[in-house]
């Protein structure tokens, strides 16, 4: 699924819009860093608090579209600026990651 | 014998294309001082007593011997040392005829002898001794190294570099090995720039259209590696090594060290202070995801000296690699 018809589904902000011929095929919700790099599979959206750069940085390691800060969470500047550079899409949204795993798994798998 | 063999090196260093590139060399010394072990260096033959022998036995060993320091052991294990200042301190306050036990150094710094020769130059750097004790696992003193010993090694070996560049050389027209090599500095808490080495690494591999496997590998290992030096050695390098049979990330900090490198390769067990893990680190997961992501895994620490790991991804045994950790 692209990243503009995702976020619409979610209902979440557009930061960063990323590639546009990205693809996410699927999710992984960690908010540690090294659990993500462990275990995300490729092709995925980040759904997270950590909103640095360094979650850019892992994104890019783990071949993530997309990072979904929650909680409505500020996002800095650099971390902005990471994800421009990486082509990585960062999508913003007011809803935790309970709610917001759920809801991308409704939009990527269906109910 | 010996002007031959300078005159070779004069040759060598005179052609046109000198074998070694810039590049490359500073880091044959790196990969030597990282690969020699202490035991490879240290001299075997030691000259011990007891600690019931007498200062003054001591310093005729130490006299008969030419040595400046002499190793108190007790059934092989080291126990003390006596030097030259201990001695002179014995004859200045009239007990040279004591017995050892009294009057050695009992607070040693020593050194493992299967620790990489890379910490026994920091020793040298960091305390202002000329020579170290070296035990084994046991405790068991096997060796003495001096700077001497290390320098001695460091030219022997690197001879043997030299040596196998001419015999590469010989046979270069029917090889075609490519190898690159990238060197990067990673300093102390310095999240901003940690990450630097994986992406110019990954970026680096994908150009050479290596498999997205190998590729998402080799940028994992080194971003854990990366991030480990950061948040807790005192600073240190990541070394990137790509041939046509392997990919090796090692890294290599100048401390603090680590006590027991079983506990930290274990899922879970952390030492990172509260404000790196709000960042999403020190979940103790680290070099447990590094090691998984290895065809070959090793870890290196002494704690005073430094700590050395290493994560190789073999290009050539696909089927053989282990899985990323990926569950089902």
């Amino acid at each position: 699924m692209n990243i503009p018809e995702l976020a619409g589904k979610l209902g979440a902000e557009i930061l960063i819009p990323g590639a546009e011929d990205a693809d996410v095929k699927t999710a992984y919700t960690s908010d540690l860093l090294s659990d993500v790099l462990g275990n995300a599979e490729d092709d995925a959206i980040l759904i997270t608090i950590q909103a640095h750069r360094n979650t850019v940085a892992v994104a890019f390691q783990v071949n993530a579209h997309a990072v979904l800060v929650c909680n409505g969470r500020e996002v800095p500047p650099d971390m902005l600026e990471a994800a421009r550079k990486e082509d990585i899409a960062v999508l913003r949204t007011k809803e935790n990651q309970f709610l917001s795993s759920h809801r991308v798994h409704v939009a990527l798998f269906g109910g | 014998m010996l002007r031959t063999r300078k005159n070779r090196y004069r040759e060598l260093i005179s052609m046109q294309n000198f074998p070694i590139s810039a590049d490359k060399s500073p880091n044959t010394v790196l990969e030597v001082i990282t690969r020699l072990r202490v035991r490879d260096a240290m001299a075997r033959k030691i000259h011990t007593a007891r600690k019931t022998d007498t200062m003054r036995k001591i310093q005729l060993i130490m006299k008969a011997n030419k040595i400046s320091g002499v190793p108190i052991t007790e059934e092989g294990r080291l126990v003390g040392m006596v030097s030259v200042d201990d001695i002179l301190s014995a004859f200045d306050q009239g007990y040279i005829g004591e017995a050892a036990d009294e009057h050695m150094t009992r607070k040693l710094v020593v050194l493992e002898d299967d620790m990489p020769l890379s910490f026994a130059i920091s020793y040298f750097n960091k305390y202002p001794y000329h020579r170290f004790p070296v035990i084994d696992r046991e405790r068991r003193l096997v060796g003495v190294i001096s700077s001497r010993d290390v320098l001695t090694s460091l030219i022997r070996e690197l001879d043997k570099e030299i040596q196998d560049l001419e015999s590469r050389l010989e046979d270069e027209s029917s090889r075609n090995e490519s190898f690159i090599h990238r060197e990067y500095i990673v300093k102390k808490f310095d999240f901003e720039n940690a990450g630097h080495a994986s992406y110019e690494i990954k970026k680096l591999l994908k150009e050479k259209m290596m498999p997205p496997k190998i590729v998402r590998r080799a940028s994992v290992a080194c971003y854990e590696l990366e991030i480990n030096v950061a948040i807790h050695s005192v600073g240190g390098r990541i070394l990137f090594d790509l041939d046509d049979r392997q990919i090796s990330i090692t890294a290599l900090d100048d401390g603090p060290g680590i006590e027991d490198v079983n506990q930290v390769l274990q899922e879970g067990y952390s030492t990172a202070n509260e404000w790196i893990r709000t960042l999403g680190f020190g979940a103790g997961m680290g070099l447990p995801n590094t090691r998984r992501v290895s065809d070959d895994f090793d870890i290196r620490s002494k704690v005073g000296a430094g700590t050395l790991v290493r994560s190789v991804i073999r290009l050539d045994a696909p089927e053989t690699a282990p899985e990323e950790g990926r569950k089902p």
